[in-house]
């Protein structure tokens, strides 16, 4: 990837790499710098803040739940474009940060191909060569990166309104605003269900910063691979017979 | 028309139920009529809207024209268009059109509002907008057919000509009608003011050779409450940009109405649907597994 943007980044982790901290204890494996992680949970704020405000605006049967947390209908829409843009803003130097780990690879175009199986767990761990992100990660993050073009444009001629671009190009962007929405919450339910309960272990990914290697060589095989350059399968493999002839610890009466 | 019972309300923009006490009462519809052939352009209905709604006075810009100014503005909703048109001998045609909201039947600015109250529509088919509920989102003005709400950057609230809701609610006519003195303007109920134009439309055409002169009330809205006789109604675009065949963008009909609800509900069901996948196939856990409790098996059920 570009230089420019390597270097900008690297800069950018050990700079809040020096401000927050991330311990990684015995068994665990780093996943996602300070740096990351503040993104992280400031482009989750500013959605989800852009999405009440937004949903109040969004269908009449909604305006009486959702403008009065932000204050009525009129701050609502007063703020609502603030936020998108500090969502957008910050998503865009995430969208930075993880440019390489989310280029799309033939490994990728397979595991989509077998999304059934995965969906209904019928596969235990993930394809070998699931990397750093899966396929379905890169989606999500490939569809936001075009939903915020697409919120930026069309919210700048929604802000600025029809006096500035005309009846046409506000009708027009007002159904592409709506597209994005829905799209994304569609993809951020998935998103969030997957990063708490759906996949025990990965929120933490976001939070600590730190993963067990179980979760790694199931879910990421390839990445944990490549950082502890042992082989996923061998170590689940070893992992499972360790745990077969361990003496039954919750037999305990106690 | 003399009690307030010609303002009871009809619909509400975003507003999740009926209107309460809709249909109690037998109610007329309003209408101004508007004859172009016979206005002159003196612009006293200007001043009178000005006047009565206590505008403040405004810099105008001016563009080789009699109009006061190119469009309408939050504070200025009623303007006299000027138009020249070419005749097909050659000759000039000028046409003078006073413009203002139409007062429609369907209202798109209605449609497309999302705001609860900030636009409402009487029985009597007047169509008013209420700036404290108003959020400034400017929609309206996108749903407009005819360009008419006007947002004011200070107050962050659209306005627009209320047919003098205010008289109209007391009995009395519009402040425009009032200052007419040609009696180009009109007002009275629907029916009568559609009888009028029909009769004005047929004079000019039997007495006047004007064959294409006819009466403006476009039904792609439901029809209007301000109607217009014209010279010639196969071309109404001539008058400073009336259209044709005035329609709602579909942005605020089939989209906002049918599929946004839908889709939303789609949306929704998606966070039903990731907990279904919780309960029916369960969660992905790092492997290998912890084995499970014995004592657990058979306990559940
Ligand atoms: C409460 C809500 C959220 C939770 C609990 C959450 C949790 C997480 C976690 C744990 C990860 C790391 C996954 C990994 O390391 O493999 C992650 C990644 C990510 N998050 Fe979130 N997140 C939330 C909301 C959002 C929102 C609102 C957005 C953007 C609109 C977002 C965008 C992303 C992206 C693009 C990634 C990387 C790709 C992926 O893991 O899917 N997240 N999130
Ligand atoms: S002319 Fe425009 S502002 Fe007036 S009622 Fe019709 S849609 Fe609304």
């Amino acid at each position: 990837m570009g230089t420019a943007i390597d270097r900008f980044d690297e800069k950018a982790r050990q700079t809040f790499d020096s401000i927050g901290r991330t311990e990684v204890y015995r068994g665990e494996l780093l996943r996602h710098s300070v740096y990351t992680r503040l993104l992280h949970w400031a482009v989750a704020l500013f959605f989800f803040l852009a999405l009440f405000t937004g949903f109040g605006i969004y269908l009449p049967w909604l305006f009486r739940w959702f403008t009065p947390v932000f204050g009525g209908g009129a701050l609502s829409r007063i703020l609502h474009p603030y936020f998108g843009v500090a969502f957008v803003f910050f998503f865009f130097f995430q969208m930075l940060n993880w440019l390489t780990p989310m280029i799309w690879c033939d490994g990728d175009s397979k595991w989509m191909r077998n999304i059934r199986r995965i969906a209904a767990s019928q596969e235990k761990l993930e394809p070998p060569d699931t990397g750093f992100f899966n396929a379905g990660q890169k989606a999500m993050f490939w569809e936001i990166v075009a939903g915020c073009i697409v919120y930026l444009i069309t919210g700048i001629i929604l802000w600025a309104g029809a006096r500035s671009f005309g009846a046409t190009a506000v009708a027009i962007s007002y159904v592409l605003h709506d597209l994005s929405a829905i799209i994304m919450l569609g993809g951020i339910f998935i998103h969030i269900y997957l990063s708490t309960i759906g996949e025990p272990g990965t929120f933490q990914a976001m939070t600590r910063g730190a993963v067990s290697e179980a979760w790694a060589w199931t879910f990421h095989p390839a990445w944990y691979k490549k950082v502890t350059g042992r082989d996923p399968r061998e170590d689940y493999e070893k992992a499972r017979q360790q745990q077969n002839t361990t003496p039954k610890a919750n037999s305990n009466p106690n | 028309m003399t009690d307030r019972k010609t303002l009871q309300t009809e619909k509400i923009s975003g507003h999740s139920g009926p209107s309460p006490g809709l249909g109690m009462q037998r109610d007329f519809e309003v209408c101004k009529l508007v004859d172009t052939t016979t206005c002159i352009g003196c612009k006293a209905c200007e001043v009178a809207c000005v006047e009565w709604n206590d505008m403040p006075f405004g810099m105008t810009t001016f563009d080789n024209t009699y109009q006061t100014m190119p469009e309408t503005r939050w504070n200025f909703w009623n303007l006299i268009k000027f138009n020249e048109h070419q005749r097909e001998d050659g000759t000039i045609q000028w046409l003078m059109r006073k413009d203002q909201c139409m007062h429609c039947a369907d209202p798109g600015c209605m449609a497309a509002c999302p705001a609860d109250g900030a636009i409402v529509k009487y029985t009597n088919g007047i169509v008013d907008f209420n700036q404290e509920n108003c959020i400034g989102c400017e929609f309206c003005v996108s749903g407009c057919p005819f360009n008419i709400p006007r947002f004011n950057p200070g107050t962050k609230k659209v306005y627009k000509c209320t047919l003098c809701s205010d008289r109209v609610g007391e009995g009395l006519e519009p402040a425009c009608i009032k200052a007419c003195p040609t009696g180009c303007l009109k007002f009275g109920s629907k029916d009568d003011m559609k009888f009028i134009a029909n009769e004005r439309a047929r004079q000019l055409k039997e007495n006047f050779g004007m064959e294409n002169a006819g009466v403006y009330d476009p039904q792609s809205v439901g029809g209007t409450h301000v109607i217009y006789v014209l010279h010639d109604a196969t071309d109404p675009e001539r008058y400073g940009g009336l259209p044709k065949n005035p329609t709602i963008p579909w942005s605020y009909t089939v989209w906002k109405w049918l599929f946004k609800p839908v889709l939303g509900a789609f949306a929704l069901f998606g966070g039903l649907g990731v907990l279904m996948h919780y309960v029916s196939v369960g969660p992905r856990r790092p492997q290998p597994e912890p084995p499970e409790k014995e004592a657990a098996n058979g306990n559940g059920d």
